[in-house]
């Protein structure tokens, strides 16, 4: 039984992970480009949430309404300031860009709160659980959080599907010369994308603050998680990195079933293994994202 | 193309033409590092405090680190952010070794980077799966492995690391001279040897491929085995390294010699002082140093500095320091390009024109 319990959690740590992972998906999808600051920015997000409680006494889950519209601009000038200006010069530079952005708010957050670790209080609603069966319990915020990543999945799913937006982003994937030929503006286009990436990254970011201890340097983790996810699943698919954030938090919590310390390295192997056997991914451009 | 290697004239009816290698500023900023390089051997030890000293091996084991990740990033497009596996496995390979076996820590320091040779090997066919962006986050998924796997065994400490017990009975002064020495030795033997790695043939490979992959395949240059050997090549030297930074601290642990923070090093040494050419790591891991020296009073702030620099270096001066310093390629102190000089013979031509062959950057 307890290792039913230990899949069932592990399928809810996995939503958190799906939501931490489809940014970073869509940012490769779109404009293929690997933000390697996408795990700092989530933490950046937490203590901006953390910072708001602390001064204005807002509700925790009100600071989503200022966190989450200030990513979105944040993300979008991102890419217009830096990443766009970086791609012209060839695919290597928007790492190394992304990477220096990524030292720097790790390196700023140490110097603004220390490297103390850091929570945001949700009260009862952290320990808040139900027993679907025996010795089988679930968590309310875990179980918010999966369907807070399949809404969020669902929805960039829906809008490169259905709108006139999506669809240009999708026309521009695939043939950018062709796509500006046509009147798209792939500038301002990845823009937008760089801003529902960074929103979604910071509405993960602050669920992470709400459900674990974080401290300036956590965006490694989540940056490693969030990509594991995106392999695992498979490149290019949405609903493919909601099922890598699965198998991430399954590996995860079935290894620390079998030895406590072990639980992230299992994870690591599991990657390595899917990587080694399947390197397309577990669930290759099954929807077209 | 290896019989360019030495300068010869094609006379022409209108002009001549001769391809040579280096130039005057080539011999005297070679020679230049010469000297510097027999002063740091010969007049430095004997003149700074010991603390110097060990900082000094820092930054040696710095410009390991800056000219081999170049070697991956900027002539074999690898950028890769879990070099930190390798100086891990180095370090503790060295320690390792030496306390179990006595080694002399000089030994377990080669023997580190042929241990480091020996994983990246393999690791190279699981992670070259991977391109681009995912190939350097998978790097770093191989890095925390590394890690984890080392804290698992008892005989390396685990989660607190081991001490370099073979140095016991050395005098502090004989023991920190002989890695200053050793870090000088090798970081000077990384460098050379990646200059005349550079002007082979099959650096002149490597340079095809640094400026365009699919035509540099297209004109018969295996990319992928390319990139192999620069991986396993710049991941012993890391290890090596690495091994230089644990016998220098006379102790490992996982957390910081695994760190993520020398990746950050790495780029930033080699995005500021100059990607894509030799000398360019050397000068950024001079400034490095130096700011890190400078700023350490100041907790992390070199490093926001530093990765400001790098963002505006990126975007503004893809070449880097060096880049600007010599004029986008034209001065070279390791020179590893050919240059066509053409002497106009008409009334009116204007004096030697120099065209580069591969020596300057064409990004």
């Amino acid at each position: 039984m307890e290792w039913v319990n230990a899949v069932v959690q592990g399928l809810f740590l996995g939503g958190s992970y799906a939501l931490l992972a489809c940014g970073l998906s869509l940012m490769f999808g779109v404009m293929k480009i690997v933000n390697l600051a996408h795990g700092a920015l989530a933490v950046v997000a937490a203590y901006l949430a953390l910072s708001l409680i602390e001064h204005t006494g807002m509700p925790a889950f009100a600071t989503l309404l200022v966190v989450v519209p200030v990513f979105a601009v944040v993300g979008y000038a991102m890419q217009r300031g830096l990443l766009n200006r970086a791609l012209k010069f060839g695919e290597l530079s928007p790492l190394l860009v992304t990477f220096g952005l990524a030292v720097i708010i790790a390196n700023g957050l140490q110097q603004l709160w220390s490297a103390d670790s850091q929570a945001i209080k949700i009260g009862a609603l952290s320990t808040a659980s139900f027993q679907p069966g025996a010795d089988l319990s679930v968590g309310l915020f875990p179980l918010l959080t999966l369907v807070v990543a399949v809404v969020v999945i669902s929805a960039i799913q829906l809008f490169l599907a259905r709108t006139r937006t999506g669809r240009a982003m999708r026309a521009t994937r695939d043939d950018g010369d062709a796509a500006r030929l046509m009147g798209i503006d792939d500038r301002h286009l990845y823009g937008v994308a760089a801003a529902i990436a960074v929103a979604t990254v910071a509405l993960a970011g602050v669920f992470l603050g709400m459900s674990t201890q974080f401290t300036p340097t956590y965006g490694d983790l989540v940056l490693i998680f969030a990509f594991e996810a995106v392999i695992i699943g498979g490149l290019g698919s949405l609903w493919g990195t909601l099922l890598g954030g699965l198998v991430l938090g399954i590996a995860q919590t079935v290894g620390a079933q079998l030895n406590p310390a072990d639980g992230i390295l299992a994870g690591h192997l599991v990657f390595l293994a899917i990587l080694l056997l399947k390197p397309s991914g577990l669930f290759p451009k099954a929807v077209p994202a | 193309m290896t019989d360019l290697a030495t300068s010869k004239k094609v006379p022409t009816a209108a002009t001549s033409i001769r391809v040579r290698r280096g130039s005057r500023g080539s011999l005297a900023g070679g020679g230049a590092l010469v000297v510097v390089v027999v002063l740091m051997a010969a007049v430095v030890p004997y003149n700074v405090s010991l603390g110097t000293l060990t900082n000094l091996v820092g930054l040696f084991a710095l410009i390991i680190l800056g000219t081999t990740w170049n070697l991956l990033a900027g002539y074999g497009g690898l950028v890769s952010i879990g070099q930190q596996g390798f100086i891990g496995a180095g370090g503790y390979a060295c320690v390792y070794l030496a306390n179990q076996f006595g080694l002399s820590p000089v030994l377990g320091v080669l023997l580190a980077g042929v241990v480091c040779a020996v994983l990246a090997y393999p690791t190279s066919f699981l992670l070259f799966r991977l391109v681009g962006g995912y190939f350097a986050i998978g790097t770093w998924v191989v890095a925390e492995v590394f890690k984890l796997v080392t804290t698992q065994f008892h005989a390396l400490g685990g989660g607190s690391g081991l001490s370099l017990t073979a140095f016991q009975g050395v005098d502090q002064a004989t023991r920190i001279g002989q890695v200053y020495w050793l870090a000088l030795a090798l970081a000077v033997a990384v460098v050379v040897a990646t200059w005349l790695l550079m002007r082979s043939r099959w650096g002149l490979g490597l340079t095809a491929l640094r400026d365009d992959p699919t035509a540099a395949a297209g004109l018969g240059v295996a990319v992928r085995r390319s990139q192999r050997i620069v991986y396993v090549v710049a991941s012993a030297a890391a290890g090596l390294a690495g091994a230089l930074i644990a016998v220098n601290a006379l102790r490992v642990t996982p957390d910081s010699i695994y760190s993520v923070s020398y990746a950050a090093f790495m780029i930033f040494i080699v995005v500021i002082g100059g990607i894509g050419s030799i000398e360019g790591p050397i000068l950024g891991a001079v400034i490095f140093y130096a700011l890190q020296q400078w700023l350490q009073d100041n907790g992390v702030i070199y490093l926001i500095v530093l990765g400001v620099v790098a963002i505006l270096a990126v975007l503004t001066a893809p070449r880097g320091l060096w880049g600007l310093l010599s004029g986008g390629g034209r001065v070279e102190f390791f020179p590893v390009g050919h240059r066509v000089r053409t002497s106009e013979r008409e009334p009116g031509g204007v004096g030697p024109a120099e065209a580069a062959a591969d020596g300057a950057p064409s990004r």
